[in-house]
């Protein structure tokens, strides 16, 4: 047994940072050994990492989520990025459909159309978006309500595409965030009215962090859909609408995009 | 006007000059993303022949952003230095690089030539040198600056100590701030990113970062890194402001994405001098920059995204800034896509910033979506640090909890230090060991918990 490990072992010595980690989540107060970190900081270093790393690189489980669905009938798309690593390079490419999962989608005339997206995390997705479309078709029983889209190696931009093709006046995209080292699995809901292919960012309403520890998935609900009913009623998402909405909790978490949100 | 090079029996031509540049730049995502970059390995580097060929002069008559359609061009060329050019003058840009690296190329006259390189003569050489190139031209450049300590000396890497939070919250800034100062990290400047970007954010946190640097006397500066127009605004309500932050970038238009102008940037400039805050020196301006900005604001004119990069340098230079430093993997993968890129770009931004006469530093850093990891950033800082950087960011534990990416421990920063015998800024190793924090007869920062020094008494 080395030293290091009679070290980490409890000892009747309180650790002086222990009153400052309630402070902030930062990780203050590693300890040293030499100049460098000790063995088990640089091994959860590595945990977090790869878990984001995972976030990103896992594909969405498609059978998991129509399996779920039961007898429900939904689409599978793409976008124009065959892989992943392409995907990461081209974000202009994850903005697009591929034309061949284009032609698989009907012209209709609905309300709104949920898309279930990949994005940077996957875990995310699999985890939050069905729960989060399931509230809301309870909720949203007087609208046409697409059948759900799961779109693959997606950007935020693709559900334009997808509401346009489909014939539906707001889409409300479901995508998993870049992860973090500490969330790996937080989701954001990105919401746009009368999209078109090329529609500017700020046009759209967002809510982010959504996962266990964040927004939760009924908070998120009732956020979302008082943004759908006064976009309705303003026939417009975006800017105008954030600055339309009241100073409310209910909104709290809710921003319009910003330029740096692009990566999404 | 074209270029040409028959490479092999195979002859390429390259339509005019920014074409020429971006063909002769090393691969990356971001040119591959606009669209610029080679096509083939063997094109790239017929455009590097042509390139090493031209006349360095060619870049002051031949323009890749007009003139009158851009104002970092204009400052570009109304503030060019043509004594200062002379000795350099009738070389090539091959020429130049091989001048470069000769021992007549000592720090002096490097310094002296500072004034006559534009941005694109600095990138233009960069593309045709090795890293190890990079690294030893940078090396020999000393570009000093002073606040209330000395920042780039020869044998000092200084550091800014970066202690964010998701909310802002005051005392869990403090406790960042506390591990920081207690691993001998912060004399570059203590920075904080905020959360919210407003006046009365700013206002507080920079109250809370003056008050501890007062209580403790030390030889360093603060900065909230907010918008220049919040600067502006809580310096005008009589606000703590050391150094003036702003993110710029390499072209008018991509300056208006971040809603700066020359103008606002210089009249944020004289509003700091004004202050006289400083006392060993009066550089007050700090900038970050990176690769990638300009394209991602489409607002890159067609210009290579290393190039652009290099000219946001001239708008550094022109307000004498204390800091400057490239985030150069923060943008993510789609402009740098993994370790030998961020590590490429970081020394091309390093060596073209000193060439230029800024004092660069570099955030080694890099988000989860990028092919990166802690092993390229050790792999970074040690070459940056052989480079002679002026400084680096460090985070506690390398994960900024904010900003959601990686950057360098504080630790990382101490083992670095080590690895290449580098001090901090002497006035603030000075007051280190004032603070019993530091042996300096053996340079190494002492491991002492928060309740046995004086600075434990910060977070209350």
């Amino acid at each position: 047994m080395t030293d290091d490990r009679i070290a980490s072992t409890p000892s009747r010595i309180p650790d002086p940072w222990q009153d400052l980690r309630q402070l902030t989540r930062a990780r203050i107060g590693l300890g040293r050994t030499g100049n460098a970190l000790k063995t088990d900081d640089v091994l959860d270093f590595q945990a977090s990492h790869a878990q984001a790393r995972d976030a990103v690189h896992t594909p969405l489980n498609i059978e998991a989520l129509t399996g779920s669905l039961g007898n429900e009938p939904y689409y599978c798309v793409q976008s124009r990025a065959p892989d992943r690593s392409t995907y990461l390079r081209r974000p202009d490419l994850g903005r697009r459909l591929d034309p061949e999962a284009a032609a698989t989608l009907p012209k209709g005339d609905w309300n709104v159309v949920f898309v279930a997206a990949d994005g940077l995390s996957s875990f995310a997705t699999q985890q939050s978006a069905l729960p989060l479309f399931r509230t809301m078709q309870a909720w949203l029983s007087d609208w046409t309500v697409a059948p759900l889209v799961i779109a693959t190696q997606a950007r935020v931009a693709l559900g334009d595409e997808i509401a346009v093709t489909l014939g539906a006046r707001m889409v409300v995209m479901m995508i998993g965030e870049r992860p973090g080292l500490s969330v790996a699995d937080s989701m954001g809901v990105y919401l746009t009215y009368a999209p078109y292919v090329g529609c500017p960012d700020s046009s759209r309403n967002c809510l982010s962090n959504i996962h266990p520890h964040g927004m939760t998935v009924p908070a998120a609900a009732v956020k979302l859909s008082w943004l759908m009913r006064e976009a309705t009623h303003l026939k417009l998402t975006g800017v105008g609408l954030k600055d339309a909405a009241p100073e409310t909790a209910a909104l709290e978490n809710s921003k319009t995009l910003l330029e740096k949100d692009n990566d999404q | 006007m074209a270029y040409g090079c028959t490479l092999r029996g195979e002859h390429y031509t390259f339509g005019d000059l920014k074409t020429l540049m971006a063909k002769a730049s090393p691969a990356r995502s971001g040119d591959e993303l606009a669209g610029l970059s080679a096509s083939s390995d063997a094109q790239r580097i017929a455009a590097r022949y042509a390139l090493a060929d031209l006349p360095l002069s060619t870049f002051l008559h031949e323009t890749l952003i007009p003139y009158e359609a851009d104002d970092v061009t204009r400052l570009i060329m109304d503030t060019y230095d043509g004594q200062a050019f002379s000795p350099v003058a009738s070389l090539t840009v091959g020429g130049f690089r091989d001048w470069l690296l000769s021992d007549e190329a000592t720090s002096e006259t490097l310094s002296s030539i500072a004034a006559g390189i534009t941005p694109e003569m600095a990138a233009a050489v960069s593309k045709i040198m090795r890293n190890q190139d990079l690294m030893t031209v940078s090396r020999k450049i000393r570009v000093i600056t002073k606040f209330r300590n000395t920042i780039g000396l020869e044998g000092c890497l200084a550091t800014r100590l970066q202690p964010n939070h998701p909310t802002d919250d005051l005392k869990g800034i403090a406790a960042s701030t506390l591990d920081g100062l207690l691993r001998g990290m912060g004399d570059a400047v203590i920075g904080i990113n905020p959360a919210t970007d407003s006046v009365s954010n700013g206002l507080a946190l920079l109250e809370m970062l003056d008050h501890a640097r007062q209580r403790y006397d030390i030889p360093t500066q603060t900065c909230v890194l907010t918008h220049v127009t919040n600067t502006i605004e809580i310096m005008n309500r009589g606000g703590a402001v050391d150094l003036v932050f702003q993110s710029i970038a390499g072209t008018q238009k991509a300056n208006e994405g971040f809603g700066v102008s020359l103008g606002i940037l210089k009249e944020a400039y004289e509003a700091a001098l004004a202050l006289n805050r400083g006392t060993l020196g009066n550089n007050v301006m700090y900038f970050e920059t990176g690769q990638g900005a300009a394209l991602s604001a489409e607002a890159h004119h067609g210009v290579d995204q290393q190039t652009v990069e290099a000219r946001a340098y001239a708008v550094a230079r022109a307000y004498n800034p204390l800091l400057v430093n490239t985030v150069v993997g923060f943008i993510g993968p789609e402009y740098l896509y993994d370790g030998k890129q961020i590590i490429r770009a970081a020394l091309e931004d390093h060596f073209c910033a000193k060439l230029l006469g800024v004092p660069m530093g570099c955030d080694a850093c890099y988000t989860n979506h990028a092919e990166a990891d802690q092993d390229d950033m050790d792999n970074l800082m040690v070459l940056l640090g052989a480079a002679g950087i002026t400084f680096l960011i460090g985070v506690p534990g390398a994960d900024d909890i904010m900003l959601n990416y990686q950057s360098l421990s504080f630790h990382d920063l101490l083992s670095l230090r080590k690895l290449l015998n580098l001090k901090p800024a002497p006035e603030f190793a000075g007051w280190l060991e004032r603070m019993g924090l530091y042996d300096a007869r053996h340079d190494r920062v002492l491991d002492i918990p928060p309740g046995q020094t004086l600075l434990g008494q910060m977070v209350r």
